[in-house]
């Protein structure tokens, strides 16, 4: 299952021109506001014309400007969540959930309405109507409604950018289950740093129409020429860890490739697979192992590149194991320690910094 | 009640209700076709019809009716085909009556129901659509039932515009008792002939009684529509 875009459009300002492949998983399209993701989430989706190229999924075309195939948008199959849910108001929320089943072909698989409702936490609402649902209910209603008119992949419009600090926490526990359960493709559309790092298996970066960096999340959130893209204060790197034990003193250690990094205590159990993200503002380097320092992470490493950002900051890419930590200090500190490529470091975090709800299964 | 009215009474009050049933009923798909059309569509020709369509709102309805003669009447061309080929006769006949009524509150359901379209989200026909869902289904199962308060509105009003209609019917199909005279025709005539204002003043009640619960009726109808739609 692979998704290929390969399309332009003239938009106000400046000319859409982006090609890219989702492959399985989650794919984040990722893009500050007026990059032009809703447009090429919504080509896909067959609600706009692109004026040229070629949209294909596992081989079908679904819209090619030279063979004039445009497949219209109720036979692409491709569930959409729109960022204001769009439930139909007339209908309870049982009949919004199974609006769509009567369309999937008789073969198409998929987890039914129980199935569903018990996933997303729905079935107490079942006989609702969207009226009298909280906008975090109401998202979810939205997932189920897509989910059950068996897509072939699900397209995600900022599905979350309605919705308050809070009921983002509650919703993202979902979108994982969604994502390591279900196991359709998802092309999720997001200017949010932390969802993308929390969800996607990989990124596409989107600038002014453009792709500029398309990759597997680890190593294009890792890459220091995409700091700028993501901003100096959401720039960081997502490394695969594993639960190893729960301390008595609040404590969870975890191994990465590198070393052992220690948070504080998760719900999981040992053994658990799971993503820890590590703002580069978090990191400090030191040019060897450091003694009578109170931080608990430290992971030795050694200088892949360094990049010189805006100002006095320098943007440091350090290999440790097989994963890329990102960290932002002074050029200043950089002369002072002589970091090149190939020098050995230790990266220290603060455990602190490990911010829990960055935390994501995975 | 067949007490109260005379026969000659009671027939124009039936006839009345007939054509106006007859006129609403059958020129009611038409009117969500219609402003379907003008509400969501870009076509060429677009403001013709919309022009055309509103016409009998603004001509003198002795116009509309005349032209209605000239295209419907048996020698007319519309007429006369229609004659020859299904065997509908409109000219002197109560199906005149209820043509000449259709159109003339034709403007009127329009108006009501692209109203009613308009204020519908085309993004949640849109998201039909991702469902799966082909036009015509997303048309009847979210169109539609959104749009039902506006459709009982329009139809109420088209209906109460039939009740009343005068200039056209009475220009087009004349004024024969039991054929064409419908309810303003009858309280014409009776104005014209001296001691008839009783009888004439009996079905003035009866417009007055008709109007009115047509009128609570919809408002019923569009209060239960609405509140079904606001999904509370």
């Amino acid at each position: 299952m692979s998704l290929e875009v390969d399309i332009t459009r003239p938009l106000a300002g400046f000319d859409l021109r982006v090609a890219f492949e989702a492959p399985g998983g989650v794919t984040a399209l990722f893009g500050r506001s007026g990059a032009g993701k809703t447009t090429v989430i919504n080509a896909i989706a067959g609600l706009e014309r692109p004026a040229t190229g070629r949209i294909t999924l596992s081989g079908q075309t679904l819209f090619d400007a030279q063979a004039r195939v445009n497949l219209p948008v109720h036979r692409r199959r491709l569930g959409y969540v729109f960022q204001d849910g769009r439930l139909f108001p007339h209908l309870s929320v049982r009949q919004n959930l199974t609006y769509g089943q009567r369309f999937a072909p008789r073969g198409a698989t998929g987890p039914g309405l129980d199935e569903v409702a018990d996933l997303l936490g729905l079935a107490p609402l079942l006989d609702r109507r969207p009226g009298a649902l909280s906008g975090g209910e109401k998202q979810r209603v939205a997932f189920g409604r897509a989910l059950l008119a068996r897509p072939r992949m699900l397209l995600m419009d900022e599905p979350l950018a309605a919705l308050d600090a809070a009921l983002k926490e509650e919703i993202l526990p979902y979108l994982e289950r969604l994502r390591d359960q279900i196991g359709l493709p998802i092309l999720y559309v997001s200017h949010s740093v932390a969802e993308v790092a929390r969800l996607a298996t990989s990124v596409v970066v989107l600038d002014a129409g453009r792709v500029v960096r398309a990759g597997p999340a680890e190593q294009v959130l890792s890459d220091p020429t995409m700091v700028r893209q993501f901003g100096l204060r959401e720039a960081g790197a997502v490394l695969p860890a594993q639960i190893t034990r729960h301390h008595g003193d609040g404590l969870t250690e975890l191994a990465v490739s590198g070393g052992r990094l220690f948070l504080p205590e998760m719900d999981q159990p040992a053994g658990t697979h799971t993503r820890v993200r590590i703002l580069a503002h978090d990191v400090i380097v030191a040019d060897h192992a450091p003694l009578g320092l109170s931080a608990l992470n430290l992971l030795p490493g050694t200088v892949v590149t360094l990049r010189d950002g805006q100002g006095p900051g320098v943007i440091v890419q350090i290999q440790c194991g097989s994963d890329l930590l990102l960290a932002r200090i002074t050029r200043r500190s950089a002369e002072a320690l002589r970091l090149a490529p190939g020098r050995p470091v230790h990266a220290v975090i603060k455990t602190v910094s490990i911010a829990r709800t960055d935390v994501g299964a995975g | 009640m067949n007490d109260w009215l005379g026969p000659e009474e009671w027939q124009a009050v039936a006839l009345s209700l007939k054509v106006s049933f007859w006129a609403i009923g059958l020129s009611l798909p038409f009117g969500i076709l219609t402003a379907y059309a003008l509400a969501r569509w870009s076509f060429p020709g677009k403001q013709v019809l919309n022009g055309v369509i509103h016409l009998p709102l603004i001509l003198p309805p002795v116009v509309t009716g005349y032209l209605l003669l000239l295209t419907f009447g048996r020698r007319g061309p519309v007429g006369g085909w229609l004659e020859q080929v299904f065997g509908l006769v409109f000219a002197f006949r109560w199906t005149g009556a209820a043509l000449a009524a259709a159109i003339m509150a034709f403007p009127l359901m329009v108006r009501s129901i692209r109203l009613a379209i308009e204020a519908v989200d085309p993004r949640l026909e849109q998201a039909a659509a991702t469902l799966g869902a082909p036009q015509i289904w997303v048309f009847a199962t979210v169109t539609l039932p959104l749009i039902l308060p506006g459709v009982i509105a329009g139809a109420i009003l088209g209906f109460a515009k039939a009740m009343g209609e005068f200039g056209a019917t009475i220009t087009f199909v004349s004024n024969i008792p039991g054929q064409t005279q419908t309810l303003p025709s009858a309280i014409y005539t009776f104005l014209q002939v001296p001691g008839g204002d009783t009888a004439a003043l009996r079905l003035v009640a009866v417009s007055v009684v008709v109007a009115m619960a047509a009128l609570t009726v919809s408002e019923i109808l569009a209060r239960r529509a609405a509140r079904r739609v606001a999904g509370a």
